[in-house]
C-alpha cells in the first residue's frame, strides 16, 4: 500500500505542483492518476520514488516513511516505467532488462536468466535478447521497459504514461497484455495518464486530479462514469458516459435466437434458403462468424470479399457494452454472440439488450460522495 | 606598446594581407562546398565518400599542406596562391559536411509542399532549401573562418607574409611586443570575421528573429 | 622534383641515426601521445562533470571558440619567451611546446565529453536514476558509454591538432618530424622539406585511421548502428 499524507510540492519559483494530496493506492491494485496536463499527476508519481522531493507531507509505503529510506535502495525496490521507455541505447535488450538485478548484485548468470524469462513474459522472442534498443519498434521498446521494471520482482510499479507514445492499435495491445500480466502478478501499481479512456480501462481505482494536484474524485471506473462529483470531472470524463459505463456491467444469459448459417462457397440458393429477413451469417470451419451476406444480391457461390464486415461480435457473459454494440453494428440488426472460443452461440436484438439495461439499477453513490453532494441515501422500497 | 604605435601601418598592411588569405578561401570554399554538400544530401550513397574524403583532407597538418601544394601545383613555395588553395581545401573539408547536414535538416514537409506548389528542383533549392539551411551553414562558416585566420599565420614559416610574420619577426629578434600584437590581432580578426558572418546571416534570415507568437 | 624527393626518402642514411626519420617519427609520436594523455586526463573528467551537473557550461563554449581563434605559432613563441628563461637544458624547449600542445588539445576533448554527456536522452537518464543508480553509477554505466562516441571524436580532433602543432613546434628546437620541414626550409633543402611534409601528412592520416578503428571497436553497436549479423 502506498499512502499520500497531505503531500505538497512547491517548486522554487513558487508554483504549487501538488497541494496537500491525500490518497491511498491499495496493495495489488492499479491506481490511475489522471487529469489535464499540469495537474500534478506526474509530480505526484515521481514523489513516490523520490525522483522529486516533496516540500510537505509524507508518503508511506506500507508502514515505512519513504523520506527516511535511502533513495537508491528505495528506487531499486520499485519498478519504474516511463513514456519513451528510456532504454539504454548502448546496452543489449537482455542487459537493459538485467539492470536492477545487476545493481542488486545478483550476479551475471542469474540476472541474464531472469532477463530471458521476462523477455518471454512480455511477449518478445528470445532472440531479441542480443539486439539493441534502436533495432526495436516503439511498442517493442515499451515492452522491454516493462520487463526491465519487473526484473527484480518489485512489489510496486510506477508507470508514467507508458503507452502514450505508441500508435493506437499497439497501445491497445499493450494495455490488454498489461492487464493480463497484472492479473498474474498482482503488483501495487500507480499509473499516470492524461487519457481518461486508458484510466477507465486499466484502473481498479481512478484518481481524477485538477490543477496543482487537487484530488477531484477517487472512485472505481464505473462509479466515475455514473457519478462524476462535479462539472470538472463530468467534463473531463467526457461524453457517452452512459454508454461507456456499460463496459463495467456483465451481460446476463440473453435468450439467444438460433441463427442458421452457411459456410464459404455456399451457392446463392443455399444462402437464400438459410436467410432470415434477407441476411444470413457466414461461418468458417470452426463455426466462427466471418460476416453477413444478403443472398438476394449474389449470383455466385459465397466468397470472402462479398461479406459485409461491419458487425462486431460479443462474447457471452462479456460487458453489456459489447453486446449492445454487436446488435447496433450488425447489418441484419441481429447482434452476434460467441463463446470463449469465438464460435457462434446465437444472436440478440438491441431491444433485448436495452431491456436488460433498463432492469439494472444505477451504481449507488459512495457514502462520502452522498454526504458531499448533500443527498440522503435512497430508502430501499419494499418490493 | 610604443612598438605598435611605430609600426601601426605595417601591422595594418599585414592584417589586410591576412584578411585576403583567410577571406578569399572562405568564399571559394563555400562555392565549392555548396554543390558537393547538395550531392551528399541528395544522394545518400555519396554521403560517406564525400564526408570521409573531405575529412581526410582536413587531417593533413597545415605546414605540410603548405609545402606539398607547390609540388602539386607546380609553382614556387613563396607563392601566396599555395596558401589560398590550402585554405580553400580546409574550408571545403569543413563545409561539405555542414552543407549536407544543413540541407538534410530542412523539414521534409517544407520540401514536399514546395514541390506540390510547382517548384522545379533548382528553383526549390535556391529559394526554399538553401535559405532554410543558412543558419546551419553559417555556423559552419564561422568555425571555418575562425580556424582559417589562425591557420593562415603558420604560412609565415614558408615566407608568405601576413600577421604571422610578426611572430617570426619577434622570435628572431627575441622581442615580445610583435608576438603579442600578432596574437591579439589574429584573435581580433577572427572575431571580426565571426561578427561579419553573424550579421550577414541575421540580415539573410529575418524569420529567425521573428520569435514565437505573442500569446 | 618528385624524383629528388623520392631519392631523399629512399636514402637509407636519412632513416637512421639520432636525426634520422625513424627517430624523429618516434619523437613526434611520443610528444603527441604524452600531450594527448595529459589533455585527456584533464578534459575528460572536467567535461563529464560539466555535462553531468550543467555547471560551467559557459566555460566549455568559450574555451572551444577561443582555442580555435588563437594562432598556435604565436602561442608557441609566447610560451617559449615566458618559460624558457625560467628553465634550463632540454626542458627549456620541451616545456613550452608541451604546454601549448596540451592547452590546444584540451578544448576539443572537453567539448566532446561535455556534449556527449549532455546529449544523453533525458528519458535515459531519468530511467537510470529511477531504477536506483547513484550519481557515479549513472556516470559509469550510462553517461560515459553513451558519451563515448563524442569523447573519441574529440580525442581524434585533438590528436590532429597536436600532430600539426608538434610539427610547427620544431621552430623552438623541438625534435619530431617538424625538424625536416623547419631545417629544410632554413637551409633551402627542398627535397628534405617536402619529404618531411609527406611524412607528417602520412602520420596524421595513419593515426586518424587507427583512431577510427579504435572508435569502431570500443563504441557499443547500439550507438553506432553497426549491429553485425542479426537475423530479423
Amino acid at each position: 500500500m502506498i499512502r499520500f499524507d497531505a503531500v505538497s510540492k512547491q517548486f522554487p519559483d513558487g508554483t504549487k505542483a501538488v497541494d496537500e494530496l491525500t490518497l491511498e493506492a491499495p496493495t495489488g491494485k492499479i491506481t490511475v492518476l489522471v487529469g489535464p496536463s499540469g495537474c500534478g499527476k506526474t509530480t505526484s508519481l515521481r514523489m513516490i520514488n523520490r525522483m522529486i522531493t516533496p516540500t510537505g507531507g509524507r508518503i508511506w509505503i506500507d508502514d515505512q516513511d519513504t523520506a527516511e529510506m535511502d533513495e537508491a535502495e528505495l528506487r531499486r525496490g520499485i519498478g519504474y516505467v516511463i513514456q519513451h521507455a528510456g532504454l539504454f541505447p548502448h546496452r543489449t535488450i537482455a542487459a537493459n532488462i538485467a539492470t536492477v538485478p545487476m545493481l542488486l548484485g545478483w550476479g551475471r548468470r542469474k540476472s541474464e536468466a531472469r532477463a530471458l524469462e521476462l523477455l518471454e513474459r512480455v511477449g518478445l522472442p528470445a532472440n531479441y535478447a542480443k539486439r539493441y534498443p534502436a533495432q526495436l519498434s516503439g511498442g517493442q521498446q515499451q515492452r522491454v521497459g516493462v520487463a526491465r521494471a519487473l526484473a527484480a520482482d518489485p512489489p510496486i510499479m510506477l508507470m508514467d504514461e507508458p503507452f502514450s507514445a505508441v500508435d493506437p492499435v499497439v497501445r491497445e495491445q499493450l494495455q490488454d497484455e498489461f492487464l493480463r500480466l497484472q492479473s498474474d502478478l498482482g503488483k501495487t501499481i500507480v499509473f499516470v495518464t492524461h487519457d481518461i479512456e486508458e484510466a477507465i480501462k486499466l484502473g481498479d481505482q481512478v484518481a481524477v486530479l485538477r490543477g496543482s494536484g487537487n484530488l477531484a474524485q477517487l472512485s472505481d471506473p464505473a462509479q466515475l462514469l455514473a457519478h462524476p462529483v462535479d462539472d470538472f470531472v463530468a467534463d473531463f470524463v467526457g461524453k457517452d458516459r452512459g454508454y461507456r459505463a456499460l463496459s463495467f456491467q456483465q451481460s446476463p444469459q440473453f435468450p439467444l435466437s438460433r441463427e442458421s448459417s452457411v459456410p464459404l462457397g455456399a451457392t446463392p440458393a443455399q444462402a437464400a434458403a438459410a436467410a432470415r429477413d434477407g441476411w444470413v451469417l457466414v461461418l468458417d470451419a470452426d463455426r466462427r462468424p466471418l460476416g453477413w451476406i444478403e443472398p438476394g444480391r449474389i449470383t455466385a457461390p459465397v466468397r470472402p470479399e462479398m461479406l459485409a464486415r461491419g458487425g462486431t461480435v460479443a462474447t457471452a457473459g462479456g460487458p453489456l457494452r459489447n453486446a449492445l454494440d454487436a446488435a447496433l453494428s450488425s447489418p441484419s440488426r441481429r447482434g452476434v454472440i460467441v463463446d470463449d472460443q469465438g464460435a457462434l452461440l446465437g444472436t440478440v436484438r438491441a431491444y433485448e439488450v436495452l431491456a436488460e439495461i433498463e432492469e439494472r439499477a444505477r451504481p449507488e453513490l459512495d457514502e462520502a460522495d452522498l454526504e458531499r453532494a448533500g443527498l440522503r441515501p435512497v430508502e430501499e422500497t419494499p418490493g | 606598446m610604443t612598438w605598435l604605435r611605430d609600426h601601426f601601418v605595417d601591422v595594418l598592411g599585414l592584417a589586410g594581407q591576412h584578411i585576403y588569405l583567410a577571406g578569399v578561401p572562405l568564399v571559394l570554399g563555400l562555392l565549392i562546398a555548396l554543390p558537393l554538400g547538395w550531392l551528399a544530401s541528395r544522394y545518400k550513397a555519396l554521403y560517406p565518400f564525400l564526408i570521409i574524403g573531405t575529412g581526410l583532407l582536413y587531417t593533413i597538418p597545415s605546414l605540410a599542406l603548405f609545402i606539398m601544394l607547390p609540388l602539386l601545383l607546380g609553382n614556387g613555395v613563396l607563392n601566396p596562391i599555395n596558401v589560398l588553395v590550402a585554405m580553400t581545401i580546409y574550408t571545403v573539408a569543413l563545409l561539405v559536411r555542414t552543407v549536407a547536414d544543413g540541407l538534410g535538416a530542412v523539414p521534409d514537409a517544407v520540401n514536399q509542399s514546395a514541390t506540390a506548389m510547382g517548384y522545379k528542383r533548382l528553383r526549390r533549392f535556391m529559394s526554399v532549401e538553401l535559405p532554410l539551411a543558412v543558419p546551419v551553414i553559417s555556423a559552419g562558416l564561422r568555425v571555418a573562418a575562425v580556424s582559417n585566420v589562425s591557420i593562415v599565420s603558420v604560412a609565415t614559416l614558408i615566407g608568405v607574409s601576413q600577421l604571422g610574420s610578426l611572430f617570426t619577426d619577434g622570435f628572431s629578434r627575441a622581442f615580445l611586443d610583435p608576438i603579442i600584437v600578432g596574437v591579439v590581432a589574429c584573435v581580433l580578426l577572427a572575431l571580426l570575421f565571426d561578427v561579419a558572418i553573424l550579421l550577414v546571416t541575421r540580415l539573410a534570415t529575418p524569420w529567425q528573429r521573428a520569435g514565437s507568437p505573442t500569446a | 622534383m618528385i624524383n629528388r624527393i623520392i631519392a631523399w626518402l629512399a636514402d637509407v642514411t636519412h632513416w637512421q641515426g639520432d636525426d634520422g626519420i625513424l627517430r624523429r617519427l618516434v619523437e613526434h609520436m611520443e610528444y603527441s601521445a604524452v600531450a594527448l594523455v595529459i589533455a585527456a586526463l584533464i578534459a575528460i573528467p572536467l567535461g563529464l562533470y560539466i555535462g553531468h551537473t550543467g555547471r560551467g557550461r559557459f566555460l566549455v563554449v568559450n574555451a572551444v571558440g577561443a582555442a580555435r581563434a588563437i594562432p598556435s605559432l604565436g602561442l608557441l613563441y609566447l610560451a617559449f619567451f615566458w618559460l624558457a628563461p625560467r628553465l634550463s637544458g632540454e626542458i627549456a624547449f620541451l616545456a613550452p611546446a608541451g604546454l601549448v600542445l596540451v592547452v590546444l588539445a584540451i578544448p576539443p576533448i572537453l567539448s566532446g565529453a561535455y556534449a556527449g554527456v549532455e546529449g544523453v536522452e533525458p528519458a535515459v537518464r531519468d530511467a537510470a536514476v529511477g531504477m536506483g543508480m547513484r550519481g557515479t553509477e549513472v556516470m559509469r554505466h550510462v553517461e560515459l558509454p553513451c558519451a563515448l562516441p563524442l569523447i573519441l571524436s574529440g580525442i581524434r580532433s585533438a590528436m590532429l591538432q597536436v600532430i600539426a602543432t608538434a610539427t610547427i613546434a620544431a621552430v623552438l628546437g623541438l625534435g619530431g618530424l617538424g625538424r625536416f620541414l623547419i631545417d629544410g626550409l632554413a637551409s633551402q633543402d627542398f627535397p628534405q622539406t617536402a619529404s618531411g611534409a609527406i611524412l607528417v601528412a602520412v602520420l596524421a592520416l595513419a593515426v586518424d585511421m587507427v583512431f577510427a578503428l579504435v572508435q569502431r571497436s570500443v563504441v557499443s553497436p547500439g550507438l553506432t548502428g553497426r549491429y553485425g549479423k542479426v537475423s530479423l
